[in-house]
């Protein structure tokens, strides 16, 4: 993984000294609330329901061990709320829950002490007061790790596929070409007060495994016929209020020209992107409205950035070799250590079958550890937790581990005679639950438990399905199913892109959740990126659960032999599974019954 | 970079010849009829901070019409935006009311360099570092 420099270090060191002091001033009276909010965000602070999040950024989601005990001790040491603070947000959370419509589902109590792994690859943390983020922010220096722009209308972290270097099926380890593009944009003058957000994925690989087509600008690595590097860039794909597929605008883009490129798809959305609406500001908006004249003056800016301002920034080899040379195979050797499994349990093959993937060196795998677990919200890492896995990182994977997009944690450099013993070492944390890419592998957002922007919860839906749908037998049969919920229609929980979505709504103060069906990330399991559609009107939490059980029996009743969900929804088409979903619904008086019971 | 507080701003237009131009405005068509002719300060306007319309004008003054007069930053200027402003190629900042410039001088003292290339040093750190 990249090592910072002395300049690196200096630099991160250097951006959480100007936040102490933006801090600093605005606690004195100097700056106003309206004014430290960019401030505060392209630091990644937001405030949330109750207290501040921390958004703490993961390039490409590689994290040292060294890195992952310093998130343990701010999990430890800083998440913590005040007791009156935390009692009044539990009981501001029991009043949302009694204010629900009907029956509903058991809601598990707020928790604090956690770091929680997002779909970008960041890892949040919900109580640190704001008196101590200056604090905080000085201790993530001090192991070369920041919050810079993982908020805030800027390029945002910067993401990549989680097997990037060590796929079977890599064309390029685009890492380098990210890490470039990081500096490039890292307090950026010209791009820190774009319209809106900008978000930028790279995918090294044939097969799409980071979304690329839900990008801002997503970047597909190539190879041209004499060996040459280059990528296929796409603009303008987004999910929120109006979920769009990327356009492809260059299908291959050599790589030393990739920052001019870039330089032009921004500089052209910050000239023209809408300001006007907060909801038509992403350049998705800009892209779909102004179709080939947006991709005109994209290749005119281009040209005229390379003609007439000489392309001071054309990536030169050397500048690819030096950051290229930390992307190396660090040095490796196999733990070695006891292990009483055995062999031919079933619930090892099955972890096998599910967690375990094939690595570009012979000899090695690589291990997903879930948190997809009962008793914990999704992808949540207590402190104890992220110690114990610094600790297996270093005994079986060169102190490197790396968060996916799914919201769990890959190992990338097991040895295969250590299975076994990784295995009982992470069954022994909870985290060997066989369940990578199945139903209860869900993508789920933190929702109304703690962020501000929710219309809904959605832990409890989470914890629901994941209790409802423990037979591993019954997981297993019904195969590989994409499952995300988003709390509300900024979609990080990337409803849209899962085979079966779930969107909280607000109607007058409750929650109710829209059911999406046949989205698709732009993985091989379910084919180009597309969005799901909206399958009837939306339904209580108390029936969500049962409205999967609906949808997922119809599935059963219906397929051919083998066939996966994903593939029977297209075939068969959706009718059935609206019926289905409206027959889950809940008579009003069942409902009232249910609620007069609790 | 010249700050200038608001109160510090002459009563009377000084013998500038300055043109104001809208953060929507096409440059390129100004350009190209003229309007930059024998001007000695550009104004650029900041409607909200948050508004960065004219940090891409700015830089696009000095870089591709080599503009060398005076570029100055109007309208909701504040302190933390300072660096990037002369950063993109404005020369002078008029601060919102009530601002305190004071606080502005330290933060041009915070970082030695940046990564990427501006309208001050063209070249990113990489190739500044290898030449």
């Amino acid at each position: 993984m990249y090592q910072y420099t002395d300049f690196d270090k200096q630099f991160v060191k250097l951006r959480a000294q100007q936040f102490r002091d933006q801090l600093e001033r605005w606690q004195r009276g100097e700056l106003t609330d309206e004014q430290l909010l960019p401030l505060r965000l392209q630091n990644g602070w937001y405030i949330q329901r109750y207290a501040p999040m921390a958004r703490i950024a993961v390039p490409y989601g590689e994290i040292s061990s060294t890195q992952l005990r310093t998130l343990a001790h701010i999990a430890r040491e800083y998440d913590k709320p005040a007791p009156e603070l935390l009692a009044h947000a539990q009981a501001t959370q029991d009043a949302l829950q009694d204010a629900q419509p009907g029956a509903t589902l058991a809601a598990p109590p707020l928790r604090y002490g956690y770091g929680h792994f997002t779909t970008r690859t960041n890892v949040q943390f919900n109580w640190i007061p704001l008196n101590r983020a200056a604090d905080v922010m000085d201790l993530l220096a001090s192991v070369s790790m920041h919050g810079i722009q993982t908020s805030g209308n800027d390029i945002r972290n910067i993401t990549c596929d989680a097997l990037e270097g060590i796929a079977e099926d890599s064309i390029v380890d685009t890492r380098p070409y990210a890490e470039i593009t990081r500096q490039w944009s890292s307090l950026h003058p010209e791009f820190t007060y774009l319209p809106r957000k900008f978000k930028i994925a790279f995918n090294g690989a044939e097969e799409d495994r980071a979304a690329t087509g839900w990008y801002d600008i997503g970047l597909q690595a190539r190879r041209a016929d004499d060996g040459s590097v280059g990528f296929a860039v796409k603009v303008g794909g987004g999910m929120g209020r109006t979920p769009i597929i990327g356009s492809v605008v260059r299908e291959f883009l050599p790589w030393d020209q990739l920052l001019n490129y870039i330089e032009a798809v921004v500089r052209t959305y910050n000239s023209y992107g809408r300001r006007d609406n907060k909801w038509k500001a992403r350049i998705k908006i800009l892209v779909k409205s102004e179709g080939q004249n947006f991709i005109d003056a994209v290749e005119k800016e281009y040209h005229d950035i390379v003609h007439l301002d000489g392309a001071p920034h054309t990536i030169t080899q050397a500048e690819l070799d030096r950051v290229s040379s930390h992307f190396v195979v660090p040095e490796l050797k196999a733990a070695h250590l006891p292990s009483k499994v055995s062999p031919q349990g079933q619930l090892y093959q099955r972890w096998l079958q599910q967690n375990v993937r094939g690595h570009r060196l012979p000899g090695l795998k690589t291990v997903t550890l879930s948190f997809k677990r009962p008793g914990f919200a999704t992808g949540d890492a207590d402190a104890d937790t992220l110690d114990a896995l610094a600790q297996l990182a270093e005994q079986f994977s060169a102190a490197e581990a790396r968060l996916t997009h799914e919201q769990n944690l890959m190992l990338p450099w097991v040895h295969e005679s250590d299975l076994p013993a990784l295995y009982e070492a992470a069954r022994a944390l909870g985290l060997a639950q066989p369940n990578i890419g199945l139903l209860t592998d869900m993508i789920i957002c933190p929702g109304g438990d703690y962020c501000s922007l929710a219309n809904a919860r959605s832990l409890h839906i989470g914890a629901a399905v994941t209790e409802r749908y423990q037979d591993l037998d019954e997981l297993f049969d019904l195969g590989p199913i994409d499952l995300h919920m988003s709390g509300c229609i900024n979609s990080c929980g990337h409803h849209h892109s899962g085979h079966i979505g779930i969107l909280g709504v607000d109607k007058d103060g409750k929650e109710w959740y829209q059911i999406t069906l046949g989205g698709a990330d732009g993985s091989a399991l379910s084919g180009p990126a597309i969005g799901g559609k909206v399958v009837c009107p939306s339904f209580t939490a108390a029936e969500v659960p049962d409205v999967i059980e609906a949808l997922l029996a119809t599935f059963r009743a219906l397929r051919k032999p083998g066939e996966l969900f994903i593939d029977a929804l297209r075939r068969i088409g959706h009718d059935p599974f609206k019926q289905a979903a409206n027959g889950a619904r809940r008579p009003k008086a069942d409902q009232e019954a249910l609620a007069e019971q609790d | 970079m010249k700050i200038i507080a608001t109160n510090a701003l002459p009563k009377s237009a000084d013998d500038q010849k300055t043109l104001q131009i809208g953060n929507d405005a096409e440059l390129a068509d100004l350009v190209a009829s003229g309007a930059l002719e024998g001007v000695q300060r550009v104004e650029l306007q900041f409607p909200k901070f948050t508004d960065g319309r004219a940090y891409t004008q700015a830089l696009l003054l000095r870089r591709r019409y080599r503009f060398a007069g005076d570029i100055r930053a109007t309208g909701d200027v504040l302190i933390d935006q300072l660096v990037h402003m002369h950063r993109s190629g404005f020369t002078s900042a008029v601060l919102a009311p009530g601002v305190d410039a004071a606080a502005a001088e330290r933060q041009f003292a915070r970082f030695a360099a940046f990564y990427q290339g501006d309208v001050l040093e063209p070249r990113p750190l990489f190739a500044r570092e290898a030449a």
